[in-house]
């Protein structure tokens, strides 16, 4: 009796991660298989396809890149999760380098006009601001050890960064007119800020307030937030 | 002639956080914008309305079919309309990009000042649906515009040129 509710639970469970990650999957490539449809390539030189593309996956990448610290993806609990976090944080900066740099292959004056912040487009100053928290942020991991900053410090900074990266992305992504059908667009952006902000709320707001109220600032205090996945 | 200079000074007023003073000269007749002299002010550059421009463009009598860029050529002040200038046309189109020769061509203004490219359909280029116009042959003053298409549907595109002379 006990031993099949246990199958019946495990097999519950394994019907449920499958369809999370199903669900995750669909998120992320739904709208970049979508924009791979576009009539607009044909006219396109490769250089403006991988820049643009590198842009979509790295809006798709921000969908999941929240979540992969939180502990909620089957088989991805604890250290594996922030492992890949880490390398989707690569991932990214790889994208943005690849969008910044196809783009400016496809056309110099508009990629240079877009980072001296004089482009017509409203759009480019949000890319702009993505670009450069992505920097920040990516020298905030290489420099951990070096920049010597608390932990709570540290984690502040990534988070705000990652907070800004997450918007400035999205206003840029839906003001522009390219490949992105503009429904799976505004579909994904949803799923990213969403995402992001869950993340964000139940790690560093929800977390340590029920770990305070369980334990209160006691010795062990530490291990119990560590046990919530707040020491990330 | 006399424009130039007098519109440099008011920007450098204006820049300098002085609007008071700019005001209080423009009431004194001091500086005093051509336009508001003569009437008809002179088209502006508009940002990134170079941006992949070839000079002198071929004269062609249409770049493809179905997408049509118009517009008129005015002089500054008395709004009379300009004939046989060349004006310089480029875009990014269903043939190919911005920078493609393919997409670039020049026509002249008709006697009523309006010139018309039929052209390939243009497509959004870095975000937006847009034509790039210059005028750049040294009789007026030269002038670049980049009109934005409300729709990248639209079969057409419209700009004007007022211009000021060299």
């Amino acid at each position: 009796m006990a031993g099949s509710t246990f199958v019946v639970s495990t097999g519950r469970r394994r019907v449920g991660a499958i369809l999370a990650w199903a669900s995750i999957a669909a998120v992320m490539i739904v709208p970049v298989a979508v924009a791979a449809y576009s009539p607009y390539l044909a006219s396109r030189n490769m250089p403006y396809i991988v820049g643009g593309f590198a842009g979509i996956v790295g809006l798709s990448l921000l969908f999941l890149q929240p979540l992969l610290p939180t502990g909620y993806l089957a088989g991805l609990e604890g250290r594996a999760g922030r492992r890949w976090h880490r390398w989707f944080g690569v991932a990214i900066v790889v994208a943005v380098a690849l969008h910044v740099g196809g783009l400016y292959l496809t056309s110099p004056p508009d990629t240079i006009d877009a980072l001296l912040l004089v482009s017509p487009t409203p759009f480019s100053v949000y890319g702009v601001t993505a670009m450069w928290s992505v920097v920040a942020t990516a020298i905030l991991v290489l420099f951990r050890r070096r920049l010597g900053l608390r932990h709570s410090v540290w984690r502040l900074i990534h988070n705000g960064l990652a907070a800004i990266v997450v918007l400035a992305t999205v206003i840029h992504a839906l003001q522009i007119e390219g490949a992105m059908e503009p429904g799976t667009k505004g579909m994904l952006c949803m799923a990213v800020v969403a995402a992001t902000a869950v993340a964000l709320l139940d790690l560093r707001v929800v977390r340590p307030f029920r770990a305070w109220r369980q334990g209160g600032p006691k010795p062990g205090a530490k291990r119990a937030l560590a046990k919530h996945g707040v020491g990330q | 002639m006399t424009c130039e200079p007098l519109s440099r000074r008011s920007l450098l007023a204006a820049t300098a956080g002085f609007a008071g003073a700019t005001l209080l000269s423009r009431s004194l007749g001091l500086v005093a914008p051509a336009a508001a002299v003569t009437g008809l002010a002179p088209s502006l550059t508009m940002p990134g309305g170079a941006n992949n421009y070839r000079p002198n463009a071929p004269m062609v009598d249409r770049l493809g079919s179905g997408f049509f860029v118009r517009g008129k050529v005015l002089r500054a002040g008395d709004g009379a309309p300009l004939q046989g200038l060349r004006i310089q046309i480029w875009a990014a189109t269903v043939l190919g990009g911005e920078p493609d020769p393919v997409n670039h061509g020049s026509v002249l203004t008709r006697a009523d000042g309006s010139f018309e490219l039929e052209m390939a359909q243009i497509v959004p280029n870095f975000g937006q649906p847009h034509a790039h116009l210059a005028y750049d042959d040294g009789a007026f003053q030269t002038v670049f515009l980049r009109p934005i298409m409300p729709s990248a549907r639209d079969r057409s595109v419209s700009a004007d040129f007022v211009l000021a002379s060299a």
